[in-house]
Parts: C-alpha cells; structure tokens; sequence
C-alpha cells in the first residue's frame, strides 16, 4: 500500500517519458490522475491511521535488500509515519493541485508532455524521500528530487540562462550533497546501522564528538537542498523555471526537504548543543539574508524566492531549538507550502495576464482586471506576514515564542524577520495590483482560465484555515509527539505580551511599504541612484560574486594550468623520452656505415682504449 | 569446458569472418553479431550458475601446457572475474551494433577485419579474466594490445598512427616489468616448493619473505598501473581513446583497462600480502589525486573523446582507492564500480560516436542545441551522463557510495576528501550537456544532427536498462562478488573494523 503512493506516480512518468509523442494527446490527464491516485492512497492511509493510537500508526514496508557487503545491510523499505503523512498529504494534494494548475499554464508548450512527465517523476521521488526508512534509501529520493529540479528548472533550454541555472542548482546540491554522503557513512561506521531506527537506537551509545559531526554533515546537506547560507544561491536563479514549478519544487516542496532531514534525524540533533546551536544559527542568518534580498527585487518570482529562502530559515532554525522546536518547524512547513504554494500560482497568474512580464514596475493596479487572483493573492499575503487568525500566523507566532524561550538574540532575529517580511510582502502587493497602472504597450491584462484559478481558490482556503485547522483540529503538537518528542520552552515568554509586540513590528513593516509604494508612485525603471544596501540587496547580497571570486575563477585557473600541465609537462615527459631513445638510436645507427675501413678503425680504437685501461690498471 | 569454449566461439568466429569474401559485408557483421550473442549469453548462464557462499574458483580446467616451466593451460573463475566476463561479453555485441556503419564512415580498412578483431579481442578478455596460471595471464595480457593496435592503427583517426604506436609501447613497457617480476616470482616459488610454478592458488598460499614481495609487486603494480591507467601513467589514455573508434574505445576503456584494477585485486593483494599493506598507503594517495586529476581535466576538454577518457581516469582512482583499503565495502564495491564502469563509460562512448558520426567532429564546440532537434538523443546523452555522475538510482551510485563507505572505515580523512570528487563529476558531465546539448541550434547542427535510430536505440538502451536495474538490485551481482572478496580478505589475512558502538544491530 505504501509503496503505491510512489508506484503510481513513477509510473506516469515512465509511461509518458517511452511512450514518446503518442502521449502527447492525454499524457497530461495521466499525470494528474496519477498524482491525485497517489493523493487519494495518502487520504486512505491518514484516515486509516487516525483510527489507531500514537505508538502503533507507524507503518513498515520491507520490500527488499538493496545492498549487503558485509556488515553494510541496508533494505529497500519505506516507513509511513505521522511525521511521513504529512509530507505524503502536502506533496500529492499541493501537488495535484499544481499539476491541474500547469494544464491551463503550460497549455500552448510543445514540450507539455514532457513537462508533466517531470513533474510526475518529482512526486515520485519525493514521496521516497519522505518515506525511505534508512538514510541511504532516503539520499535516492534526494538526489531525485534534484535530477527533477535540474531538468524542470532547464525546461526551456534554449535559453541559456534557463540551462545555466539547471547545471548550477544541481552542482550547488551536490556540495549539499557530499554532507549527506559523510553524515551516512559516519552513521556506518559508528553504529553500524543506517536506518532510521537504528541509528536512533544507537545515538545515546556513541561519543559526543561523532555525534556533532553527523550534525554538522547533515546541516551541509540541509543548506543545500533548503538553500540556506552558505549554499543558497542557487534558488534565486532556479526561478528560471516555469512558475508551477517554482511553486511545487522550489517554495512548497523539495526545498523543505532539509527540515525533514534535521527533524527526521533527531534523535543526531537531541544529543549534541553543538550541531543545534549551528542550525539555529544558519536559521537565523538564512532568515534575514532572504528576507533582506526580498525587499529589494523587481522580479515578482525572485521577490518570493528571497521569501521562501527567509521563510525555510524560520522552520530551520525551529528544527535547530530542539524538541521545543520540531513540531512547529514543521507545522511551519505545512501552512508556508499552502499559503506560497498559492502566492506563486498567483504570480503565475499575473504573469500569464501580463505577456510573461516579471518585472512588479510594469504591474499597478491589477486588482481590478484580475479578481480571482487580487483575492488569492491577498490571503496568501495575509498568511505570509502572520495576521491572526490566517495559517502563518499561528505556526509564526509558535517559532518566534520558542526562539524568545530559548535566547533574545534569536528571538530578536526571527521578530525584526517578521517585519521585513511584513515590508517587502506588501511592497509586492501593492506593486502589483495597487497603485495606477504602469503596463507596457500591448499588453491587456485578464482573469486566467478556471483550471488555474480552482488550484488558487483551494489553496486560498489553505492559507485562511490551515493553520486553525492543523493547531486546534489536527492537535499537531501531539500528533507530532510520538514521532519527534516535544518539549515547552524552559524560560517561558508570555504569548499574550508576544502577540501584541509581533503584530506591532508586522504593521509598522508593512505600514513603512505601503507608505514607500503604496501613496507614491513607482517609478517604471528601477532608480539607480539607491543606498548601498540595496544595491547588496539586487546583487543578491553578492552571494553569486563570493562563489565565482573563491571558487569559480581560482577552479578554472586549475583546470587550465593542469591541461596544460599534462600536455606539455606529463605527456611531454613521455614524447621526450621517445624522442630521446629515437634520437639516440638515429645517431648511433651513423656509426653504422658499412665500410670496412670504419669498422677497423672502431676496432682499433677499441683495441686502443683497452690497452690503456690495462696500463692504468697496472700502474 | 564452458570457459575454454566461450574463448573458442568468438575466435572460430573470427575465423569464419575473416575467410568470408570481399563483397559479403553484410553477412561478416551478421555471423560476427550471432557469434557474440551467442557468447554473452553463455557468459549470462555462467554467471547465474556461480555460487553465492564459495569464494574460490569454479568451472575450473587444466591442462598441461609447457610441463618444463610448470606451465599450464588453466582457467577458472571466482565471483569478480564472473561478473567481469559477463560484462565484457554483453559490450561486444552492443558495440557491434553501435559501430555496424563505421567502417564504410571511415572509408579505410575492410568490414570483414573489423569484426573479426573484435570477436579476437572478446576471446583474449575471456582468456585474460578467466586464466589461473600466471603465464597464461601474461600471454593474454600482452596478446590483446594486437587486436586493439590494429583496431586503433587501421580504423582510428588522422593521428591513429601516433595514437596506436603510444598505447602500445606504453603497454609494452609496463608488461616488460611484469615479465621480470614474473619469473621472479616463478624462482621465488621454486625456492618455497622444490618447484618453480605460475599456478595462481598454489603462488597465493606462498610465505614469500616481505623484502621478495616488496620488489616483485613493483613490477607488477607498474603494468596494471599504465592499464588502469593511474596518474602519472595515463596520458596513452586520452590519446588513444580520441583517436579510436567510440566502438573500440568502448572495449578499450571499459574492458582492457580493467584488467589493470582486476590484476591489483586477483593478484597483487593475494600474492604479495605483506607488499600490498606495504605499499597501500602511497597507492590510496595517487588514487585520489587520480580521482580529481582526472575530474579536473575531463572539465577542461575541448573533445568529447578526450573528456570521457578523462573522466575514466577519475573513476578508475575510485576503483584503486577500494581495491587498496582492503575492507569488504571497498573491495565489492571495486568489483562492481568495474561492471558498472564499462557499462556507463561504453553508453557515453556510443552516445558520443552517435553525435560525432552526425556532425563529423568530436569537438564540444561544434555542438549546441542538440535537444531541440533530436530530444530522444539528447535524453539518452543525458542518461548516460548521469550514470557517470553516479546519481543514486543508478548502478553507479552504489559502487561509489561502497567504496567511499569501505574507504571511510579504512581513513575518514581520505574519504572525506574523495567524496568531494562527486561534485566534480556533476561539473564535467552537466557542463558538457549544457554546450553541446542546451541552447539555440546552429544551422550546422540543425542540417546534419537528425533523431536516434532504431539501430542506435538497439545499441544504448541495454545499457541503460542494465545501469538502472542495478542501480535497484545490485545485489544481482554483489551477491557472487562477496564470497570472492571474502577469499581475497582472507589471502591479505585482514578484516572489517566493528562499529565503533557496542552492541549495535546492523
């Protein structure tokens, strides 16, 4: 039964990836049946484990041994847990949502058929990552995911920015990567065990050093995937993607996939102050970077990556609070992949209505023309920036009152984020469908068909009820609980003083944008003449600048000094050496001549030198 | 007598082929086809029968051969060179499949000699793997740089000349050190036993004195060390396989090399125990500067060949580097990384010929926008790209993660190092895709790169098929390669390290 939910959608792809352009017709249909088939599974199986109690709704599948070398065992099994469910419901139903949603958005591509394939096989390997029960199983999911990434956000080819963006997302995830890789095998050789349950067993036994360093390699592998800092620069240019993609793939989905790692691996981060004191940390840096970079972008798409990187930072540095933390980072997951999930339908949307136009200067005053999109849009806004009683407030608000429980500090930072986020929220908002129209010639913007507009209206209704639903119907804390533990914040902070002091900077954010863009107008062409600061902040805070200046241009440095290294300094060596035994045996076949009288002269020579060793030799 | 007659078959193959008169081309690829078929499917029936508990050797044969020397006719197989056969006979008829128009593109040579070297070459690989005598080995060693020169100096490139000379002087040298450590070790026995012998089980079960074994390893580390080929002895390599047909290179890289890796793990660490702990400190380092050298360059290649080439010096630092920390996870994991090796190097080689005999060059340059006129090709490119990369769902991942795993137990630091070697490979292969595959076609491209044919199809998909089921059920093949390096642990008399916590359940 488990192993449909993934079946079903690897099948879809592989049928519309060999059957090639006879597909071309209904392959779009079989995907999103597909995809929903696997939802429908998720439903099952969720309504199934409702009816048992916590310790026995765990699910176990062994379907067979992947490797065995020795003491290296590791089955191909999957585990569907409470913590699984979630992720299986998020990514089949936003999934299907969006796969409905690309119907209308991909309709006129010759490519659709492909497209949807991918998408098909995104599911798939996501839903293996979330329900491998060994760490290795789990790296195929991850790895996956990240092929899928690579040929979604290089759909279209033919622009090289788009191929360009692909290659670096994937090279970017491979640093990521090699975290996992190390993590794995340190869990090897020290426990002897990569599952789950083993190493969670086995945890408390080990020393406090290797535990960290699992931590820390786990982390590695978190910032790539969750394009945390240091590793977070290949999101922004991941949005070269079709806009669905960016939706499912790169803000509700895969780029989640780094908290489920930490959370999933708790029982690593339980054990060690170190490695939770290290994500906490890259949280926090994460959360105002992306926030930061937020504020400043023009590109509808970027604005809300710069979102989803600060909004991922919030349920990292949850994750890194310990079992205070775990249930929200992941309560945060689930309502930020409905609510953003919705903001990039909406800028799909947008951009469908404005010839593919991201460009927010070129919007204004859209509320009008496109209503459907105005009011999804807006609830999404509404969830984002954490007003009561929409989804993002309630898991927000539970990050920000575990982070003050744990230290000020941080506390501060996941506050002064709120209000950054509040800013640049409204600043899109208000670029967009406020203010007086600045559209470029020809272009007549209009409502999209209902086949994209149902999708919104759905996950509308996520951002407005999720949060209530899951906190007070769902009782996510405990039913979290038996999967990751949970723990009350040992200094306790007020919510009733919290509540008020988080709305106020969210206002007082928000209020600043609407006071910059919203009663001014904006100007069409970005002005120039602006602070350093958000010149860092277009420039995406140089993160690209770091990564070319310390390892791109040094990296191709080497690898052309060492090709010409090996052409003229290793294989010269070896041409030499022939050239060197040719040009000896040229000269000494000279001596060779043939006449008699060369010959005797040799000999006499030889005679000679001989008989004046023998007279040395004799003195 | 099944082994002695999957070395028959392609040679009276080769025979028929050859005796074939000129005008009969069709008929000399067709009977050269059948004859491989034939083979790899015996190969397939051997390795299905191996045992999956006994680690020594099976389906044995002897017969006297030279009595004088102790010389005998003697072949058997354990469960690493099974798979290896098994692998190298499913290549030959993919390759001639691959290859079936490359003799009228080149324009030079026959149709006829063309095939019948190949199915020469296929009975030398069997010879090679499966010989138990030592002499034997070293006959099939040296007697397979003939086929492969003249498949590189008749049918190659406008340097093939230049290119065949160097691959086989190159190989010649490093059989020369063999030779002598050889007979070294032939006397070396005589000494032990009253009588000098070359007989692999009996030279296993020697007490040589560690100062002997330290001298004639060397020879023997040399000539694998040039087939491998590790750095510094590689540049034959890329010359060669540039030069080559995409065909011969394939049987090149992912056949004959491995007799270099197969050689380290079948006789250097059963013969010379002491040796080989001796010197695998200094061995594991040139690997792993093998591994990024080889990373490095494939990235700064302007030629496909070249780069693939490259790229397999890379792996085969992988391939050492598990051979020579001596854990159960890097040995298996060695073994297998040279099955899947041949099968993911031999889909790039024959993509890249598929692309060089549309545009006429091999040039990445020349490329561009492959995807857009023919996306079936472009997606197997990619196919075979990522198998090279090791994504994990592919055979290649779990021969890498193996012997990174058994390399981590051996040194972390080591290890850790290596693993960075992944994200190179995500370089050189994503790299490549993206000049010669992204982007806006040429007129050039669009005029002559047309989609992938039935024939070409025929070609890659086995191997593609091949890569991903194992990359799910490896334990296909792992489960007749353990027992073998169990046996080869306990010749080298070493063992797993325990999890370093007690008690922990595997």
């Amino acid at each position: 039964m488990i192993s449909a939910l993934i079946g079903l959608p690897l099948a879809g792809a592989t049928i519309l990836l060999l059957g090639g352009r006879r597909t071309n017709a209904w392959g779009h249909y079989l995907a999103v049946l597909m995809s929903a088939s696997s939802f429908f599974v998720g439903v099952s199986l969720f309504s199934k484990m409702l009816g048992l109690e916590g310790e026995e709704r765990a699910l176990h599948q062994h379907l067979f041994d992947w490797i065995a070398v020795g003491t290296f065992n590791v089955p191909f099994a999957l585990h569907l847990d409470q913590l699984s469910i979630a992720f299986v419901l998020l990514i089949t139903g936003v999934g299907t949502l969006i796969h409905v949603y690309s119907i209308g958005y991909m309709e006129h591509d010759e490519n659709r058929r492909k497209f949807f394939a991918y998408l098909n096989l995104f599911v798939a390997a996501m839903l293996l990552l979330v329900l491998a029960n060994n760490y290795l199983l789990l790296y195929v999911g991850w790895e996956g995911v990240g092929l899928a990434s690579y040929l979604l956000i290089s759909f279209w080819q033919h622009k090289p920015s788009a191929a360009v963006a692909g290659k670096k997302a994937f090279v970017v995830n491979r640093v990521g990567d090699v975290g996992l890789s190390i993590a794995v095998m340190l869990m090897f050789v020290t426990f002897g065990s990569v599952t789950f349950e083993g190493v969670a067993e086995a945890a408390t036994k080990a020393d406090q050093q290797t535990v960290t360093w699992i931590g820390l390699a786990l982390l590695l592998a978190a910032c790539g995937k969750s394009a945390q800092f240091p590793l977070q620069s290949w999101l922004l240019d991941a949005m070269e993607g079709p806009t669905p993609v960016s939706a499912l793939i790169h803000a509700a989905t895969m780029v989640t996939a780094g908290v489920y790692l930490i959370v999933r691996a708790h029982a690593i981060f339980d054990l060690s102050e170190t490695a939770r004191t290290a994500v906490v940390v890259i949280g926090a840096i994460t959360l105002l970077l992306g926030a930061y970079i937020g504020t400043a972008k023009d590109d509808i798409k970027k604005g809300l990556a710069g979102s989803t990187m600060s909004q991922i930072g919030y349920m990292i540095l949850a994750a890194g609070l310990g079992p205070v933390g775990y249930v929200f980072a992941i309560f945060h997951l689930l309502t930020h992949g409905m609510f953003k999930a919705g903001l990039f339908l909406g800028a799909g949307s947008v951009m469908h209505g404005m010839h593919d136009d991201v460009n927010m200067r070129h919007y204004g005053a859209l509320r009008g023309f496109m209503k459907v999109t105005y009011v999804t849009f807006g609830l999404g806004f509404l969830a984002i920036i954490g007003i009561p009683p929409f989804a993002g407030f309630w898991s927000k608000d539970e990050i920000i009152h575990a982070a003050f429980g744990q230290s000020t500090v941080i506390g501060l930072a996941t506050l002064i984020g709120a209000g950054v986020t509040a800013f640049y929220m409204t600043r899109m908002m208000t670029m967009t469908f406020f203010g007086e129209a600045r559209w470029e010639d020809g272009v007549h913007p209009h409502e999209s068909s209902n086949v994209m507009t149902i999708p919104m209206i759905v996950l509308a209704f996520g951002s407005v009820f999720g949060g209530l639903l899951m906190l007070f119907v769902g009782d996510i804390e405990h039913w979290l609980e038996p999967v990751v533990g949970f723990a009350k914040p040992e200094h306790h902070v007020s919510n009733t003083t919290l509540i008020p002091i988080t709305l106020a900077v969210v206002l007082a954010g928000a209020s600043y944008a609407w006071f910059k863009y919203g009663r001014r107008p904006v100007p069409v062409v970005a002005p120039t003449e602006v602070s350093l600061l958000t010149r860092a902040a277009r420039a995406d805070a140089y993160g690209d600048a770091l990564n070319e200046a310390v390892f791109m241009r040094p990296g191709q440095h080497l690898t052309r000094s060492l090709t010409f290294f090996d052409a003229k300094g290793i294989d010269g060596v070896v041409n030499g050496l022939a050239a060197g035994i040719g040009g000896l045996s040229a000269r000494t076949r000279k001596t060779q001549t043939g006449y008699a009288r060369n010959y005797a002269a040799y000999m006499l020579g030889g005679a000679a030198l001989i008989a004046f060793i023998l007279y040395l030799v004799r003195l | 007598m099944l082994l002695t007659n999957l070395m028959a078959l392609p040679l009276i193959g080769a025979a028929v082929v050859f005796a074939l008169p000129i005008g009969r081309e069709l008929l000399a690829k067709q009977i050269a086809l059948v004859v491989s078929l034939a083979t790899a499917f015996g190969a397939i029936y051997l390795g299905l029968n191996m045992s999956t508990t006994d680690g020594g050797l099976q389906y044995v044969e002897s017969y006297q051969w030279i009595p004088a020397f102790g010389i005998n006719w003697s072949v058997g197989v354990d469960g690493i060179s099974a798979v290896l056969i098994v692998m190298a006979t499913i290549l030959v008829p993919l390759v001639m499949i691959a290859g079936w128009n490359d003799v009228e593109n080149i324009g030079q040579g026959t149709v006829k000699g063309y095939f019948s070297l190949f199915l020469v070459l296929e009975t030398f690989m069997v010879g090679v793997f499966a010989a138990t005598d030592l002499f034997l080995f070293y006959v099939f060693f040296e007697a397979m740089l003939i086929p492969v020169y003249f498949l590189i100096g008749r049918f190659g490139g406008p340097q093939r000349a230049y290119a065949a000379m160097k691959f086989l002087l190159y190989s010649l040298v490093g059989g020369l050190f063999m030779l002598a450590s050889l007979i070294g070790l032939y006397v070396a026995s005589g000494k032990e036993l009253g009588n000098g012998t070359f007989d692999f089980t009996a030279l296993a079960g020697l007490n040589m004195d560690p100062a002997t074994q330290k001298i004639l390893f060397l020879g023997f580390f040399f000539a694998f060390a040039v087939k491998a080929p590790m750095v510094p002895f590689h540049t034959w390599l890329p010359d060669a396989a540039a030069q080559a047909t995409p065909a011969t290179s394939t049987l090149l890289v992912g056949v004959l090399d491995k007799v270099g890796t197969f050689g380290m793990i079948r006789y250097l660490l059963p013969i010379f125990p002491d040796a080989s702990k001796y010197y695998a400190p200094v061995i594991i380092v040139l690997a792993v500067i093998s591994i990024f050298y080889g990373a490095l360059l494939a990235i700064g290649q302007t030629d496909l060949l070249r780069l693939v080439a490259f790229s397999s010096v890379s792996h085969f630092g992988f391939i050492v580097m598990g051979i020579f920390v001596m854990t159960s996870q890097g040995l298996s994991g060695s073994s297998l990384y040279m099955v899947n090796h041949g099968f993911s190097t031999g889909a790039l080689f024959i993509v890249v010929g598929f692309l060089m005999t549309r545009r006429g060059s091999k040039y990445i340059a020349d490329f561009g926008g492959v995807n857009k006129v023919a996306p079936v090709l472009a997606g197997v490119v990619l196919l075979a790209g990522l198998s090279s990369l090791a994504l994990p769902g592919m055979s290649s991942f779990v021969s890498e993660f193996l012997v990174l795993v058994g390399t981590f137990a051996y040194s972390k630091t080591t290890a850790v190092i290596a693993t960075f070697g992944i994200v190179l490979a995500a370089v050189y292969i994503l790299w490549m895709y993206q000049r010669t595959m992204t982007g806006e076609p040429s007129n050039e491209v669009k005029e002559t790169v047309k989609e992938i044919s039935a024939r070409e199809l025929a070609a890659v998909t086995p191997l593609i098929a091949l890569i991903i089921a194992l990359g799910f059920v490896p334990q296909v093949a792992l489960n007749i390669i353990n027992p073998a390096v169990e046996q080869v642990q306990q010749y080298v008399d070493v063992q797993d390290e325990p999890a370093a916590v007690e008690g922990a359940k595997a």
